[in-house]
């Protein structure tokens, strides 16, 4: 009996209190589901824009605009081949480079590192994704490009030019900047990017798999290299292309280091540039309407096309792991 | 197989390299960090923050950057914090499972990873050229697009901490959903909440690309959102480039100034997150 008065009760506040929600709930949940649909028509909005900004240059100089290697203001020719050679040789620079980092450092903060120094540790190598790009601009502009010319180039080059073939990549004057150095600096920086998610993937690895392995004698390292990344090697590939998707787009770094010449060049030395870095250089001199500022728009659509390929590839990699 | 010593002495090897590796990567966060203090400590004076920029040799300051900076990001914040929220709220209360409430993700997922510059060129085609002119809205309006990805990201990881019974107990009184979000959902998720907007400020502090082509930079000084404005990260960009050593020096005060204030937010709001984890 006294459920059923109970449960009356409740009713009757139900009902009492639905007239606030019905005008003000359809409003709150409309602008709940528009700020979600917003963010949507954002993303279309970047695409749409930056290639309807762009297509008088592709309509200028057709398809063969994406990979033309000519690059000259003065007589108005423009083609994104140098440009999407530098952001993709660039970046698969970084890449390398910060992938066996990333593994070595996972390890550490996964199974070495003892408890009380994991955090700070973790956190701190979480700290260089937080330094803004400007900043890896200017250190690398005024400390590693020196270093660079200085001490890095010159033995290199004297060592590894004269061999065939891989010689090519060592080529040219040490000059500091260039492809190398870009590409060193932007290691830098997505390498925590990796890492974490690298340490997120292996530590969901359940603790008993890892402790049968254990169990039949395998050492940490065997543990580490035939089991932990093996189980989370789709997500860890899922990562990998968030470091590149990153790299891809870097701007500011990337120009103050990479010696911006739109010359193409397979050595690791040679100044070169990435769409970002000729966007961000060459913006302030293309005037409103001319040829120069569709070519940049849509270069900048190229690279928008091309990171968001990257980058969505990586989110359904990481994804799929569940 | 090989034998158990070599197998133990790759163990310890790896062991060692991995050990270097990370011990390399805090050498890194050392190294740039003590370049800042030892440029930019020197530099950094009481004119930094008093006189606004002037040409090399005349003394001047960031003032006019440092308040440019603080306006447009809190601009940024006013647009970008609520849409932020209501779009994260969407995507952990009513977008949960929907198709649409995946796509939302998966681009906010690539928005947020997007190059900034891109962001900029969007904005200069959307603000700039039909409204004819650099101005601080369009600064202001390029970084919200960067504070909007990180608040909605960080809103919906913290809504779904927030245990269901706590909603369902709200609603059992019978609250309508705005209640049952505003009153207790966004209560019980308040610091994670103000967390990922510190992250936001953080971020859009100390990007440089995207204000390039929307704020352009103003070497006077102007607090005008219609007019172009000046901001810190462009300041630093064009001194950075410059022969003139004066310049150089306040670009490094400048950096300094930017590096500490983005790496404080960043371990002030990891301490929040840990306590609530």
């Amino acid at each position: 009996m006294d459920a059923t008065i109970s449960g009356a009760q409740a009713t009757g506040l139900v009902t009492a209190h639905k007239p606030t929600g019905r005008i003000s709930d359809p409003v709150f949940v409309g602008l709940l589901w528009g700020c979600g649909i917003f963010v949507l028509i954002l993303l279309g909005l970047i695409i749409a824009m930056l290639f309807e900004g762009g297509l008088p240059a592709l309509r200028e100089f057709g398809i063969s605009f994406l990979w033309s290697t000519t690059w000259n203001p003065v007589t108005e020719r423009f083609g994104a081949g140098v440009m999407v050679f530098g952001t993709l040789f660039s970046a698969v620079i970084a890449v390398i480079v910060a992938l066996p980092l990333s593994f070595g450092i996972a390890f550490f903060l996964t199974e070495i590192a003892p408890g009380p120094l994991r955090r700070p540790i973790g956190v701190a190598i979480q700290l260089l994704a937080a330094v803004p790009s400007i900043i890896y601009g200017m250190w690398g502009f005024f400390i590693i490009v020196p270093l660079m010319a200085a001490y890095v180039q010159p033995p290199l080059i004297d060592w590894l030019s004269p061999i065939p073939v891989i010689g090519a990549l060592f080529q040219g004057p040490p000059l500091g900047a260039g492809m190398l150095t870009a590409g060193l600096i932007m290691a830098i920086m997505i390498l925590p990017f990796i890492t974490a998610m690298f340490v997120e993937v292996l530590e969901s690895v359940p603790p008993m798999i890892k402790e049968s392995a254990y169990g039949v004698g395998a050492t940490t390292y065997e543990v580490y290299r035939n089991v932990s990344v093996p189980y989370g090697r789709t997500a860890m590939v899922g990562a990998v292309m968030l470091g590149l998707g990153r790299a891809l787009g870097e701007t500011m770094a990337v120009t103050f280091v990479i010696g911006n010449a739109t010359r193409m060049s397979a050595s690791l030395f040679a100044p070169g540039a990435t769409i970002a870095s000729t966007i961000a250089n060459e913006f302030p001199e293309a005037s409103t309407g001319s040829l120069k500022l569709q070519a940049l728009l849509q270069l900048g659509f190229i690279l928008f096309v091309i990171s968001f390929i990257v980058l969505a590839l990586s989110r359904l990699l990481v994804r799929t792991k569940g | 197989m090989a034998s158990l010593a070599r197998r133990r002495a790759t163990d310890y090897t790896v062991k060692l390299i991995s050990t270097g590796f990370a011990a390399l990567s805090l050498v890194f966060l050392a190294w740039i960090l003590w370049t800042l203090l030892a440029r930019g400590l020197p530099a950094l004076g009481p004119h930094v923050f008093t006189k606004i920029t002037a040409p090399p040799g005349a003394g001047g300051g960031l003032l006019n950057a440092i308040v440019g900076s603080l306006i447009q990001i809190g601009v940024a914040l006013a647009i970008g914090t609520p849409v932020g929220l209501l779009c994260g709220t969407f995507l952990a209360e009513n977008g949960r499972g929907t198709s649409v409430g995946n796509a939302v993700r998966f681009v906010n997922d690539v928005l947020l990873s997007a190059p900034s510059i891109l962001i900029g060129l969007f904005v200069y085609q959307l603000l700039v050229v039909p409204f004819g002119g650099f101005s601080g809205w369009a600064g202001a309006m390029a970084l919200a697009i960067i504070v909007i990805p990180v608040v909605v990201r960080t809103t919906e990881d913290m809504l779904n901490l927030v245990p269901i019974g706590l909603r369902e107990a709200a609603f059992a009184l019978g609250a309508p959903q705005w209640k049952v979000v505003t009153f207790v959902t966004w209560r019980a998720a308040r610091a994670g909440i103000v967390t990922g907007i510190l992250l936001a400020v953080a971020r859009a502090a100390g990007e440089t690309a995207p204000l390039l082509f929307t704020s352009l930079g103003n070497n006077g000084w102007s607090i005008s959102l219609n007019a172009p404005m000046a901001s810190l990260p462009i300041a630093i960009y064009q001194y950075a480039a410059s022969p003139f050593e004066d310049w150089v020096a306040l670009a490094w005060a400048g950096a300094l100034i930017i590096t500490v204030g983005v790496l404080t937010l960043n371990i002030l709001s990891r301490l929040v997150l840990a306590k609530m984890k």
